[in-house]
C-alpha cells in the first residue's frame, strides 16, 4: 500500500506585499523501498511542499490531502500530526549546524525525540541514540554522543541529524537539501547511507535537491517543480533519456559534462536557462515557463500563456509532463 | 580556565585601580579643603594646618594615592601624639560629615539596598520576562500591540512619577500600606516585603519594560531558528519547542543585561530610596555628595565599581553554563 499519497497539494502565504501562491496542486506518491526525487530551483516550492506534508507551515494556508498510511493530515487536529511527525516521518534538513539545537548534546537531542514518542527512560533514549549514532558510522557513539553539535565536523553533524531522524525507526524520511552543505567526498558517502538506511529498513524517502546529480543517484521516481506547480513526473531513468518537458531538458542540458567536450571541443560550453525563475507574487500567465522556454520563443503557442497546463501522461510508462507545446505534446 | 580567572581578576583589580585614581584626582581638584571640612566651620587657623598634617594632606597627590589604596588593605595609623587614630582593615577612611568610619557607614546601610536591588530585579525579570514571552508568543496581536505600547509608557515615566503615584494612590488614598520604612528581612519577612514593595515596583518598572522588548524581540528571532523547526518535527509538544528550545537561547541576552543592572543596583538606586526615605547606600551617596564628604563618596564609588566588575564576571561565567559554545577548552 502506497505510504504518502499527496493530492492536489497547495499552499499559500499572505504577506505584505500580497498572496504568495507557494504551492498551486501538486499530486504524488510516496512508495515503501522507494525514492522520490523533488528537484526543482529556489522559490520552485519544493521546500515549502515538504514542510507542508509535515505539517510545519505556521501561519500558511495549506489545502488538498495528505494521505499517510490512511491518515489524513491536513485539516487533522495539530495532536494527529504531532505524533506522526519524528515517529512514522522524519525530517532531515540541510544545515544541520543550525538545525541542531547550539546548547544541547548530540545525545540529548536524539534520545529526547524517543522520550518524547516512546516514553521511554532517560537510560533507555541515551542507548538508542547512541546505538543509532553507530548506525549511522559516527565512530565512539558513546563519547561523541555527550558532545554538542560544533564540536562535529559537517559530515559528521549531517549523520547525526540523520541519526535523530532515524531515532524513531520512522516509515518515511524527507530529506531537504540534506548534502548541499557537504563537500564532494562527504555528500557521496551521507547518500550511500541514506540509499543503505532505505534498502535495509524499506523506507520511504522523498529527496529534495536542487542537484541533478543527487536525483541521479538515488532517486527512483522524480517531480519537476517550477514556479509552485509539478511539470514532469517519470521514473528516474526516463526523466534522464527522455526529458519531455523543456524545464527539465533545460536543466539537463546546464549540467556538466565528462564526455561531451572531445566531439565538440571547447564550443560545449555550459547552457544555462535563460531568464530566471518568476516571482511567487505576480507568476507570468499561463505556463510560468514560458518567458523563459526555448519552444514557445522558436513557436509562440496561445495555449502557453493562457492558462497553467495541466500534468498529462506523454508516455505508457506513466511519464508525465505539464507542457502543451505540440512538439512535447504530440502522442509518442 | 585557572588561567582565564586569572587574568580576570587582574582585569578587576586593574579596572578598580583606575577607578579609584579617576575618584581621587577628581576629589583633589574640587575648591573645597578636605581639612577644613574635617574640622568644622568655625575651626581656627592653626587646628585647620593641625588636621592637615595628620591626615597627610601635605604630602604629593601620588603619595597620598598610595597611601588610601595601601590603607584598603593593610588598615592605617592616622595623627601623631595623643590624636593617633588607627583604621583597621579595610580602611576607607573617616567621614567629614560623623567622622564614622567609611566602611560601618556603607556596611550599616547596605542591606537596604541589597533588599532593595534583589527585590526589584526579581520584580522587572518576571515582569519583563512574562509580559516579552506573551508578547512574542502573540507576535502582532492585539494583545501584544497593548503590551508593547504599555511598555513604553513604562519606560517613558520618570521615577520619582511613578514613586509619587504609588505612595499617593496606594498608601494614601486605599491605605493600603503604610509608608515605606525599612524593615530587616531577618526581623520581620512579612513587614520587609510590605515595606519595600513599593520602592521595588517604582524601581523595577522601566527596567521591566525594557527587559520585556528585549525579551520579545528574542524570542521572535530564537522562534525563528532552524533548530526551532528541527524541535517541532521531532514532535514535540508546544510547550517544550517554546519552553524547552525556544527560550533558553532566547535568555543569554536577558542574563547579560540582569548582570550589569543588578551589579550598578547594589551599591544603591539614589532616587528611590532618596523618595522613600529609605536608609540605603544610594541615599548615603546622595546626601555625602550634597556635602562634599570626600571619603564617603569613594568608598561608594569604589563599591559600585566592585559590585559591577564583579558581577560582568559572574555573567560570563555564567554564559559558558548556558551556552556550550563558550566554554572555554
Amino acid at each position: 500500500m502506497t505510504l504518502l499519497q499527496v493530492r492536489d497539494l497547495a499552499v499559500e502565504f499572505s504577506t505584505a506585499e500580497g498572496l504568495v501562491r507557494a504551492v498551486k496542486g501538486v499530486d504524488f506518491d510516496v512508495e515503501r523501498g522507494r525514492t522520490l526525487g523533488i528537484v526543482g530551483e529556489s522559490g520552485s516550492g519544493k521546500s515549502v511542499t515538504s514542510l507542508a506534508v509535515m505539517g510545519l507551515h505556521r501561519g500558511a494556508e495549506v489545502t488538498g490531502s495528505v494521505d499517510f498510511d490512511g491518515t489524513e493530515l491536513i485539516g487533522a487536529p495539530d495532536e494527529t500530526v504531532r505524533r506522526l511527525r519524528g515517529r512514522r516521518m522524519a525530517m532531515i534538513f540541510q544545515d544541520a549546524l543550525t538545525a541542531l539545537h547550539p546548547y544541547f548534546t548530540i545525545g540529548d537531542q536524539i534520545a529526547e525525540a524517543h522520550r518524547e514518542h516512546f516514553g521511554s527512560s532517560r537510560r533507555t533514549a541515551w542507548a538508542r541514540a547512541v546505538e543509532v549514532l553507530g548506525d549511522v558510522g559516527i565512530p565512539e557513539p558513546a563519547r561523541r554522543a555527550g558532545e554538542y553539535p560544533h564540536q562535529f565536523s559537517g559530515g559528521m553533524r549531517q549523520r547525526a541529524m540523520i541519526a535523530l531522524a532515524l531515532s524513531c525507526e520512522p516509515e518515511l524520511i524527507i530529506a531537504d537539501e540534506p548534502t548541499t552543505a557537504l563537500d564532494v567526498t562527504v555528500q557521496a558517502q551521507v547518500l550511500d547511507l541514506l540509499m543503505k538506511l532505505k534498502e535495509e529498513r524499506g523506507l520511504g524517502i522523498i529527496m529534495i535537491t536542487h542537484d541533478l546529480g543527487v536525483i541521479a543517484r538515488v532517486a527512483d521516481d522524480v517531480l519537476v517543480m517550477y514556479g509552485g506547480s509539478a511539470v514532469e513526473q517519470a521514473d528516474a531513468d526516463a526523466l534522464f533519456t527522455a526529458p519531455r518537458h523543456p524545464y527539465t531538458r533545460g536543466l539537463l542540458d546546464s549540467l556538466p559534462r565528462l564526455d561531451a567536450g572531445g566531439a565538440q571541443g571547447e564550443e560545449a560550453a555550459l547552457r544555462a536557462i535563460p531568464g530566471s525563475p518568476p516571482s511567487l507574487l505576480s507568476p507570468p500567465a499561463g505556463c510560468a515557463f514560458h518567458p523563459r522556454c526555448p519552444l514557445y520563443a522558436a513557436a509562440p503557442q496561445a495555449a502557453c500563456t493562457d492558462a497553467r497546463p495541466p500534468l498529462v501522461q506523454v508516455a505508457p510508462s506513466g511519464h508525465r509532463s505539464a507542457c502543451v507545446h505540440p512538439e512535447v505534446a504530440s502522442p509518442c | 580556565m585557572i588561567g582565564y580567572l586569572v587574568r580576570r581578576l587582574l582585569g578587576i583589580a586593574g579596572t578598580l585601580l583606575v577607578i579609584c585614581a579617576i575618584t581621587f584626582v577628581i576629589f583633589y581638584l574640587l575648591p573645597t579643603d578636605p581639612a577644613v571640612m574635617f574640622c568644622g566651620k568655625d575651626c581656627p587657623p592653626d587646628r585647620v594646618a593641625q588636621v592637615r598634617q595628620q591626615m597627610g594632606l601635605n604630602a604629593p597627590l601620588v603619595v597620598q594615592f598610595a597611601r588610601y589604596v595601601l590603607a584598603i588593605f593593610a588598615g592605617r595609623t592616622m595623627g601623631t601624639g595623643q590624636y593617633v587614630v588607627h583604621c583597621g582593615f579595610p580602611c576607607f577612611g573617616y567621614s567629614f560629615q560623623s567622622g564614622a568610619p567609611v566602611w560601618d557607614l556603607i556596611m550599616n546601610r547596605l542591606p537596604t539596598s541589597v533588599s532593595l536591588a534583589i527585590g526589584a530585579a526579581v520584580v522587572w525579570v518576571l515582569l519583563g520576562l512574562g509580559v516579552g514571552v506573551v508578547s512574542a508568543l502573540r507576535k502582532n496581536s492585539w494583545v501584544d500591540r497593548t503590551l508593547m505600547v504599555a511598555t513604553i509608557g513604562a519606560a517613558a515615566v520618570p521615577v520619582y512619577f511613578t514613586a509619587m503615584i504609588l505612595l499617593y494612590v496606594v498608601v494614601v488614598l486605599l491605605g493600603w500600606l503604610p509608608f515605606p520604612s525599612y524593615v530587616a528581612f531577618t526581623s520581620d519577612p512579612v513587614g520587609w516585603v510590605q515595606n519595600l514593595i513599593l520602592p521595588w515596583i517604582t524601581l523595577a518598572l522601566a527596567t521591566a519594560a525594557m527587559y520585556a522588548r528585549m525579551t520579545r524581540s528574542s524570542v521572535i528571532e530564537t522562534l525563528a531558528e532552524p533548530f526551532v523547526r528541527t524541535a517541532r518535527a521531532k514532535g514535540l509538544c508546544e510547550r517544550k519547542v517554546v519552553g524547552k528550545h525556544g527560550l533558553r537561547p532566547a535568555l543569554t541576552a536577558v542574563a547579560t543585561m540582569l548582570g550589569m543592572d543588578l551589579g550598578s543596583l547594589l551599591a544603591g538606586a539614589m532616587i528611590t530610596e532618596s523618595l522613600f526615605s529609605l536608609p540605603g547606600v544610594g541615599k548615603l551617596f546622595a546626601d555625602s555628595l550634597h556635602k562634599a564628604d570626600q571619603p564617603v563618596v569613594m568608598g561608594i564609588t569604589l563599591l559600585a565599581s566592585f559590585f559591577i566588575v564583579t558581577s560582568n564576571l559572574v555573567v560570563d561565567l555564567l554564559y559558558a553554563w548556558i551556552d556550550p559554545r563558550a566554554r572555554l577548552s
